[in-house]
C-alpha cells in the first residue's frame, strides 16, 4: 500500500513540474535558429535548460544535452564547424579551455539587443569583450554546529587559527574526538582546498605576465601548514573525503566545522532529508581567513553560458534569447533555492549566507589563467604525501613545482 | 587456406580494428610526440561577477598563425617520455647520483609519480592474476565434488562478483569496508582495535585493493576452469589411482597438467586487464596511497580542468610498452605453437 | 564408483566449509546491496553504524516505513532509466550480433591459415586489447564531431565492436582449432566453397563456443563506462553512464540511491542471462580455451 502511495506522489509532482515549465513558453524568439545546448547535469541547470527547451517554436528548435562529461565533449563540440553546441554553459575553471582555442564569441552586440533583462556584474568581460553570462554563484564556505560551539563554549571562528583553537576546545570538552572535516580527496578536490587558503592569503600563483610559478613563498608554506594542523583534528579516513562525502559525514553528526561548497549547502539541511537535528544546528558563514588576512579562504565560482563561435549569426541570436529566457528573473523567481542565482529579483535565503558572505569579504575568484588548470592538475597529485605527513612542506611545494613546469612545458607555456 | 578467401573472411573484423584502434594508436604514438606551440600571452583585465583584476590570457590569433604552420605542435621527440611526469630519466640520475643509501634512494623514486603508479600496477597485476588464479581453481575443484544439484545454483553465485557493474561494485564494497560500514566496523571489534581504518595507511589500502582484485577475477578463473575439469580424461585418473597416487598427486600430475593451456590462456587475459587497473583506484578513493598507469592516464584526460593529451599519450604507449613485456613469454609460447601447425 | 563415495569425510567438510565461505564472500555484497536498495541513502551508508541498514532508522524516520520504493521510483520515474535500458538493449544486442557475425568469420580464417601474417594479425590484435580504453575514446571525439557522428547509437555500437574485436577473434580462434579441419575439408570436398562449408558444417558445431563469446561481448558492451559515457549526447545514454550521473559531482549532490536501485534493477536481466546460459558457458568455454 505504501508503495503505491509514495509512486502516486511522485507521478504528481513530476506533472507539477512540467505544468510549470510549460507556463513560461513565450521566448519572443525573432525569426528562425537552431539552439543546442551542452551543460553539466545538476538541478539547477537542469531548471535552466528546461526553460530554454521550452521556446522551441515552429522555426526554432531547441535540444539540450545535460552531462558530467561536457568539460571532456566541449572542446571538440565546439572545434568542428558547425558546432555540434550553440551554447556551452561553464563555469570559471571550464571556459579557460574554450577562451584558450578561440572557440567561443563576444556577446558585445547580442546583450546591447536581447540583454535587458540581464545585470552590469551577469557580464564576464575578457579584455573589454562579454565572452560569458553568469547567473549563478558558488564557492566553499565554512558550515558549523551551533549547538556544539555553544556547549564548547567557543564564538563562530572567523580565521583558520580560531577554527584550530575551537577544534581543540570541543575535543577538550570531549563534545567529539574529530570536530573537522575537509575534501582533501587528492584529485580535484584536494588541490580546490588549497587554492581556497592561498587566495585567502592575497598573494598571486604566477609571476605577473607569465607562467612562472610563484607559490613557493611563506604564504604557500603557512597554507600547508594550516592544511596539515587540521588533519591532526579530522577522522583518519581525512584523504578518502571528496565534498559528497562531507555532507554525508556532517548529516552523520560526526562533524562540527567543514567548508563545503555552497551548492550543497541546501541538501544539508533539506528538511525532507536531512537528520533533523544536525539541521536545525547548521549554521553557514563565510570561509575562514588565514594568517591574520582579511581574506575568506575561497574561491568564488560562476556558472554562466558562453555562445560557440563557429555557428551562424542567427543560431547565436536564437540560443543567446533562450538562455537568457532560462535564466530570466521569472525563472528564478520560480526556483529560488535551486542555487545562488546572479539574477535580478533574487533574495538570498539562510543557505546562499555563506557565499554571499565570503563575496562581502572580499573573496577572490578561481583564477582563469590559462595555465590555472595545469596547476590544479599539479597540486591534485603531489600534495597527497604532505597532507598524509610523509614529506615536508618544502619537499611538497617543490614537486608541485617540478610536475607544474613538465605540465606547463609539454603545454607549451613555459620553455 | 588460400591468401584470397583469407582477407575475404578477415576483411570486416580488420576494418573495424584498423579504423578504430590501429588509426587511434597510430595518432596517440605521434601525438606523444610533441608538445604544444610555444604560447603568446597578453595580459588584460577580466572581469567576473566579484570583481576586476588583471589577468595573463593566450593571444589566439597569434596561436592561430602558428597552429596553420604546425598543426601538430612542436616536435619534441622523446620530451614527453623523458620528463619529470613520465619515466623522469634526468631526476632518477639525479637521486642515483645524491642520496643517503638505499632505503633513500627507493623512497625518492616512489616520490616520482609514474614509479609510484607503476609500482601498485606490478604488484596489482602479480599479485592479483596468481591469486585470483588460484582461487577460481581451487572453486572450480571444490564445485566438481558437489551432488548435480547443488552445483547449478552454486556456479551461479560464483559468477556473481564478475556481473555487477564495476563502478557502483567497487562503491558498494568501499563503503563495507569503511570504519562505520559492516566488514570494517567487524574488522575493528575483532582486532579490538576501534581505531583500525583500512582506508587510511598505504599498506592496509592496498590489501583492500588486492583482496578487491581476487575477488572479482576469481570468477573468470573459476568458469574456465570448471569447464576445463569436465574434459579430464576419468580413464587417467582411475588409473593413476590404481598406481596408488594420492588425490594430491592426482591432481598434481593429472589434472594441473590438463589444465596448463587453459591457465595459459586465463594469465594472458587476466595479465593485460590487471595491468590495466583502473575501477577500484576510484571506487575505494584510493588515490592517495595507490594510484596506477590507468589513473594517470583518466587524471590526465578527464579528471581535471586542463586536459593533457601528449602527457596522456605517452602514458598510453608505455602502457602497451609494459604489456608486450609482460606478455613476451606468451607471446614465445604461441609463436612456437603455431609454427607447428602446419599450413 | 564415484569418487566423491570414497573421500574422507574431513576433506569432505574441508571442502564445503570452503565453498560456504566463497559463496558468502561472492554472494553477500549482493544481497546487502539488494537489501539496502530499499533504505534511505543515510541508512545503508550511514556513517553512524551499519547496524541502520538493518534496521532502517532513517528510513522510518523519512517515510514512515522501514522499507522504501524511492530508490527505484527516483530512477525509474523520475530520472526515465527506462530510456537508459532500452538504449542498452539496443547497444548490448546489437555490439553482441555484430561482433559474434564479423568475430566468427574473422577467428575461422585465422584457425584455418597457417600463413605468418595470420600469427601477426593475432598478435597485432593483442596488442590492441593493451591500449586503456579512455585514450582510444578521447582521440574518436574530435574526427566524430566532424564526421557529425557524435552521440548516436550505431557510432558507439560500432566502437564497442571494434574494441572488442581482438577478445572476440582471439576467442573464437581458440574455438576453432578444437574443430578437427577434416570436418570442413571434407565437406569441400564434396563440392561446397569454403564459406558454404563454414555456414553448413563449421557453425552447427561451434554453437557453444558462439555463445560462449557471445556472452562476454554483452558483458563488455553492458559494462562498458569509458565508452559509453564520452560517446552518447544524453537522448541516448546507455545505463551504465546514467548511473555515474547519479553519483552527483564535485559541487552538486547526487543521489547514490538512485544509482543502487539502478544497480540492483540493470542486475536482474544478467541473471535471467546467466542463468539461461549457464551450461553453455561451461561447456563452450572448454572446448575453446583447452587447445588456445
Amino acid at each position: 500500500m505504501k508503495f503505491t502511495k509514495t509512486f502516486a506522489a511522485g507521478a504528481v509532482s513530476l506533472a507539477a513540474l512540467l505544468a510549470g515549465t510549460a507556463a513560461f513558453a513565450d521566448c519572443g524568439i525573432e525569426g528562425a535558429g537552431s539552439v543546442r545546448i551542452l551543460s553539466n547535469d545538476f538541478e539547477a541547470l537542469r531548471i535552466v535548460n528546461d526553460v530554454a527547451l521550452s521556446c522551441a517554436t515552429a522555426d526554432v528548435t531547441v535540444t539540450a544535452n545535460a552531462t558530467a562529461e561536457h568539460k571532456n565533449i566541449q572542446g571538440p563540440a565546439l572545434t568542428v564547424n558547425p558546432a555540434e553546441y550553440t551554447v556551452a554553459v561553464v563555469a570559471n575553471n571550464s571556459i579557460v579551455p574554450l577562451l584558450n582555442d578561440d572557440l567561443i564569441r563576444p556577446l558585445d552586440d547580442l546583450v546591447a539587443k536581447y540583454g535587458a533583462s540581464l545585470q552590469p556584474n551577469q557580464l564576464i568581460k575578457i579584455d573589454g569583450k562579454v565572452m560569458a553570462i553568469a547567473f549563478m554563484g558558488n564557492g566553499q564556505h565554512m558550515f558549523y554546529r551551533k549547538d556544539i560551539l555553544e556547549k564548547a563554549g567557543v564564538a563562530v571562528p572567523t580565521s583558520t587559527e580560531e577554527v584550530l583553537a575551537a577544534a581543540q576546545a570541543i575535543k577538550d570538552a570531549g563534545l567529539m574526538e574529530y570536530p573537522l572535516a575537509a575534501s582533501n580527496k587528492p584529485g580535484w578536490d584536494l588541490a580546490a582546498e588549497f587554492v581556497n587558503l592561498y587566495l585567502g592569503t592575497g598573494d598571486e600563483f604566477f609571476a605577473p605576465g607569465s607562467a612562472e610559478l610563484a607559490i613557493d613563498n611563506d604564504n604557500g608554506r603557512k597554507v600547508l601548514e594550516t592544511m596539515r594542523a587540521m588533519t591532526t583534528f579530522m577522522n583518519p579516513d581525512y584523504l578518502t573525503y571528496d565534498a559528497n562525502e562531507l555532507n554525508k559525514l556532517w548529516d552523520a553528526g560526526n562533524v562540527a566545522i567543514m567548508n563545503q561548497w555552497g551548492s550543497l549547502a541546501g541538501a544539508a539541511t533539506d528538511p525532507a532529508t536531512a537528520n533533523a537535528e544536525v539541521a536545525a544546528n547548521t549554521g553557514f558563514a563565510a570561509a575562514p581567513t588565514i594568517g591574520g588576512g582579511t581574506i575568506p579562504g575561497a574561491a568564488l565560482w560562476w556558472d554562466g553560458f558562453t555562445i560557440a563561435k563557429n555557428i551562424s549569426d542567427e543560431d547565436a541570436a536564437a540560443s543567446f534569447q533562450a538562455m537568457v529566457k532560462g535564466i530570466s528573473p521569472e525563472t528564478i523567481a520560480a526556483n529560488p533555492t535551486a542555487a545562488t542565482w546572479l539574477v535580478a529579483g533574487f533574495e538570498p535565503g539562510p543557505t546562499a549566507v555563506g557565499v554571499i558572505g565570503n563575496a562581502k569579504g572580499g573573496a577572490r575568484a578561481y583564477p582563469m589563467q590559462p595555465y590555472m588548470g595545469l596547476l590544479h592538475t599539479a597540486l591534485s597529485a603531489e600534495l597527497a604525501d604532505f597532507i598524509a605527513g610523509k614529506e615536508d612542506a618544502d619537499q611538497a611545494l617543490a614537486d608541485v613545482k617540478a610536475a607544474y613546469d613538465a605540465a606547463a612545458k609539454e603545454g607549451g607555456f613555459l620553455k | 587456406m588460400p591468401h584470397r578467401t583469407f582477407f575475404v573472411f578477415i576483411f570486416p573484423s580488420i576494418l573495424a580494428m584498423v579504423l578504430f584502434i590501429t588509426l587511434p594508436i597510430v595518432s596517440v604514438v605521434v601525438q606523444s610526440l610533441f608538445v604544444q606551440h610555444e604560447a603568446v600571452l597578453i595580459t588584460v583585465e577580466n572581469c567576473d561577477p566579484f570583481g576586476c583584476s588583471e589577468q595573463t590570457r593566450i593571444d589566439t590569433e597569434a596561436m592561430a598563425k602558428l597552429e596553420a604552420e604546425q598543426p601538430l605542435g612542436q616536435f619534441a621527440g622523446f620530451a614527453n617520455y623523458l620528463n619529470r611526469n613520465h619515466l623522469a630519466v634526468d631526476e632518477i640520475g639525479a637521486i642515483f647520483a645524491d642520496n643517503q643509501g638505499l632505503g633513500d634512494i627507493v623512497s625518492q623514486i616512489f616520490n616520482l609519480p609514474f614509479y609510484k603508479a607503476l609500482s601498485f600496477t606490478l604488484v596489482y597485476c602479480f599479485l592479483v592474476t596468481p591469486l585470483a588464479m588460484a582461487l577460481g581453481f581451487a572453486i572450480a575443484l571444490a564445485v566438481n565434488t558437489l551432488p548435480a544439484l547443488l552445483k547449478g545454483p552454486t556456479i551461479f553465485v560464483s559468477i556473481l562478483p564478475m556481473i555487477i557493474t564495476p563502478l557502483v561494485g567497487s562503491l558498494i564494497l568501499a563503503w563495507m569496508f569503511n570504519p562505520s560500514g559492516i566488514l570494517g566496523a567487524t574488522l575493528q571489534s575483532l582486532t579490538g582495535d576501534p581505531t583500525l581504518s583500512l582506508r587510511a595507511s598505504p599498506a592496509l589500502t592496498w590489501i583492500v585493493l588486492l583482496v578487491y582484485g581476487v575477488w572479482t577475477n576469481g570468477p573468470f578463473s573459476f568458469v574456465v576452469f570448471y569447464a576445463g575439469l569436465q574434459t579430464v580424461p576419468q580413464d587417467t585418473v582411475e588409473s593413476a589411482k590404481i598406481d596408488g597416487a594420492s588425490r594430491w598427486e592426482v591432481i598434481r600430475h593429472v589434472i594441473i597438467p590438463h589444465l596448463a593451456p587453459l591457465a595459459t590462456f586465463v594469465a594472458l587475459v587476466q595479465l593485460m586487464d590487471n595491468f590495466r587497473v583502473f575501477e577500484p583506484i576510484v571506487g575505494f578513493s584510493a588515490e592517495a596511497n595507490a594510484t596506477s598507469l590507468s589513473w594517470l592516464v583518466f587524471n590526465d584526460l578527464v579528471g581535471q580542468d586542463a586536459q593533457l593529451f601528449g602527457s596522456a599519450a605517452a602514458t598510453s604507449v608505455i602502457t602497451i610498452v609494459g604489456v608486450l613485456i609482460l606478455l613476451a613469454p606468451v607471446l614465445r609460447r604461441t609463436w612456437r605453437e603455431f609454427n607447428q601447425k602446419a599450413v | 564408483m564415484s569418487v566423491a563415495t570414497r573421500r574422507p569425510a574431513a576433506l569432505n567438510a574441508l571442502i564445503l566449509a570452503f565453498l560456504a565461505i566463497w559463496v558468502i564472500a561472492a554472494a553477500f555484497p549482493f544481497a546487502w546491496t539488494v537489501w539496502g536498495s530499499f533504505k534511505v541513502e543515510a541508512d545503508f551508508f550511514s556513517r553512524q553504524s551499519w547496524w541502520m541498514a538493518i534496521e532502517g532508522t532513517r528510513t522510518q524516520a523519512q517515510t514512515g516505513s522501514a522499507f522504501t520504493l524511492a530508490g527505484y521510483e527516483g530512477a525509474w520515474v523520475q530520472n526515465e532509466f527506462w530510456k537508459a535500458a532500452i538504449n542498452t538493449l539496443i547497444v548490448t544486442v546489437s555490439v553482441t550480433l555484430i561482433s559474434l557475425t564479423i568475430g566468427t568469420l574473422g577467428g575461422y580464417a585465422l584457425a584455418r591459415s597457417g600463413y605468418r601474417y595470420a600469427f601477426w594479425i593475432l598478435i597485432a590484435a593483442l596488442i590492441f586489447r593493451a591500449m586503456p580504453h579512455i585514450t582510444l575514446v578521447s582521440g574518436y571525439m574530435l574526427p566524430f564531431f566532424q564526421l557529425n557522428i557524435w552521440g548516436v547509437l550505431p557510432t558507439t555500437i560500432i566502437v564497442l565492436v571494434a574494441i572488442n574485436q581482438p577478445f572476440t577473434l582471439w576467442m573464437l580462434h581458440s574455438f576453432f582449432l578444437s574443430i578437427p579441419k577434416d570436418l570442413d575439408e571434407s565437406a569441400m570436398v564434396d563440392g561446397c566453397t569454403r564459406f558454404q562449408a563454414f555456414r553448413m558444417v563449421i557453425i552447427p558445431v561451434m554453437w557453444p563456443g558462439v555463445i560462449t563469446t557471445g556472452l562476454f561481448s554483452f558483458l563488455l558492451g553492458y559494462n562498458d563506462f569509458a565508452v559509453t559515457s564520452m560517446l552518447l549526447a544524453q537522448e541516448n545514454q546507455t545505463m551504465v553512464p546514467k548511473i555515474a550521473s547519479f553519483l552527483g559531482s564535485i559541487q552538486n549532490e547526487g543521489n547514490v540511491m538512485f544509482a543502487v536501485a539502478a544497480v540492483v534493477s540493470a542486475t536482474v536481466p544478467l541473471f535471467i542471462l546467466v542463468l539461461f546460459f549457464q551450461r553453455q558457458i561451461v561447456s563452450g568455454l572448454t572446448a575453446g580455451a583447452v587447445k588456445g
